[in-house]
């Protein structure tokens, strides 16, 4: 169950890494490729940085279920997986339209173009 | 400095006794719990608050998104008052949002010459003292107990034992985030962890709570997309009360009102959307604080909460 958890978790971050236009990497940092694949996904995107420790939990219940078959550490690390998920897809709803509640990305796009027509 | 967990800091105490206060908007509206339980909580420990005169809001994060310089002066128009008006040394924010911005606009003004001129320019337009970096410490209201006071002055005060009560401590994602804006941070023991946030952690284990392990600690609430994506916000929401409650939370406490309102009200959500209950309740750490030391609930605004933090706080009164 640990390596399903850990393959989806890993699944996610390629996702968000292909959303980018980047081939996800295959190094492995501290022995996890996931950490390596969150490295690269916040390269450029500091605020990817609000999933770093959670991927560091993934890892960290990782080898907790490596230890022992503890059926409590596995639901935390399935949380833990859903935790990741919803976040990256939050991140890639709201690179599509804009930068906060107000989408305010299209807005200022637009009004520094028209700046520079007026120019 | 180093030092080991628990033990005070003398040069701190004098420092954090009287300090500037600058509640910000949310602590004007949703978060007024948060603000009454942080001014009870500072009366009962003698640590004196006097609030930033004509302060306004830090620019969030909408003027952010517009122009981040412009939420660099407005941020530093605050420290101006403070430092130049005031003549105080320490400025205590208690909303993680204010807190990020005050300290992100000290290091681009000591560290991006763009964000001084922008400063300076706008400061003088104004009519008031450009803030220059370094003039003044901002700090969290956790800073402001665990340094001012200690976990050691706290247990000797405890009037009423939050033994019974399962905390989960949720610091959210602003709190130690970007790492680069928190130098005083990650300076081995004693220091405030930016992976392992523990300060109220500290502070509640000697009020005399359990901490329970939980690993979404400084995970997103969503908080950001609220409005745009209100879907995805609960259901972030909802995984982090999951997990307080499977880490076997009663309840979870916060230390920022955005955080403090967007569990409250998902929690609500989820119900009825989704038709997902859960029971932990939501409480600010100052109110568990207060409860501690004695304070009414009534006076740390517990009843202003939407979550019923009465039902567990029963356990200990």
């Amino acid at each position: 169950m640990r390596e399903t958890l850990l393959a989806r978790a890993e699944s996610v971050l390629e996702e968000w890494i292909r959303a980018r236009g980047e081939e996800p990497t295959q190094d492995r940092v501290e022995t996890f490729r996931l950490l390596a694949l969150h490295r690269q996904g916040a390269r450029g995107e500091p605020s990817f940085n609000a999933c770093r420790e959670t991927c560091r939990e993934i890892a960290y219940h990782y080898n907790l279920l490596g230890a022992a078959a503890d059926g409590r550490a596995q639901g935390m690390m399935q949380l833990l997986v859903n935790h990741l998920e919803l976040f990256v897809r939050g991140k890639m709803e709201v690179a599509g339209l804009g930068d906060f509640c107000c989408a305010s990305r299209p807005v200022r796009q637009q009004s520094a173009a028209e700046e520079k027509t007026d120019a | 400095m180093n030092r080991k967990p628990g033990t005070e800091r003398r040069s701190t105490l004098n420092k954090y006794q009287r300090v500037a206060y600058y509640p910000g908007c949310a602590l004007d509206g949703t978060g007024h719990a948060y603000n009454s339980s942080t001014k009870e909580v500072g009366k009962v420990l003698g640590l004196e608050l006097d609030e930033v005169k004509d302060w306004n809001c830090c620019g969030a994060m909408e003027v952010k998104n517009v122009d981040p310089k412009v939420q660099t002066y407005l941020s530093s128009r605050v420290m101006a008052i403070a430092a130049h008006e005031m003549q105080a040394s320490v400025v205590m924010a208690p909303c993680n949002g204010c807190y990020h911005n005050l300290k992100k606009a000290e290091h681009d003004l000591a560290h991006d010459a763009a964000s001084r001129e922008t400063v300076a320019r706008i400061s003088k337009k104004a009519g008031h003292e450009t803030y220059q970096a370094g003039s003044l410490e901002t700090i969290h209201a956790l800073d402001w107990i665990k340094d001012g006071v200690g976990e050691d002055e706290l247990r000797r005060r405890v009037k009423n034992s939050l033994s019974g009560l399962k905390v989960a401590n949720y610091y959210g994602c602003m709190y130690t985030r970007p790492r680069h804006i928190y130098p005083e941070k990650d300076r081995g023991e004693g220091s405030e962890s930016t992976s392992q946030p523990h300060f109220m952690d500290d502070l509640l284990a000697a009020a005399g709570a359990e901490n329970v392990d939980f690993p979404l600690k400084t995970a997103c609430c969503g908080g950001a997309h609220v409005l745009s994506d209100s879907d995805t916000s609960t259901k972030l929401v909802l995984n982090i009360l999951r997990a307080a409650e499977a880490a076997g939370a009663n309840v979870i406490a916060t230390e920022c009102p955005t955080c403090h309102s967007g569990l409250e009200m998902h929690q609500v959500r989820a119900e009825k959307v989704l038709g997902e209950k859960t029971t932990v309740k939501m409480l600010y750490f100052t109110q568990l604080l207060g409860i501690a030391l004695g304070v009414s609930p009534r006076r740390l605004g517990i009843h202003e909460n939407v979550s019923d933090g009465m039902a567990v706080l029963k356990k200990v009164l």
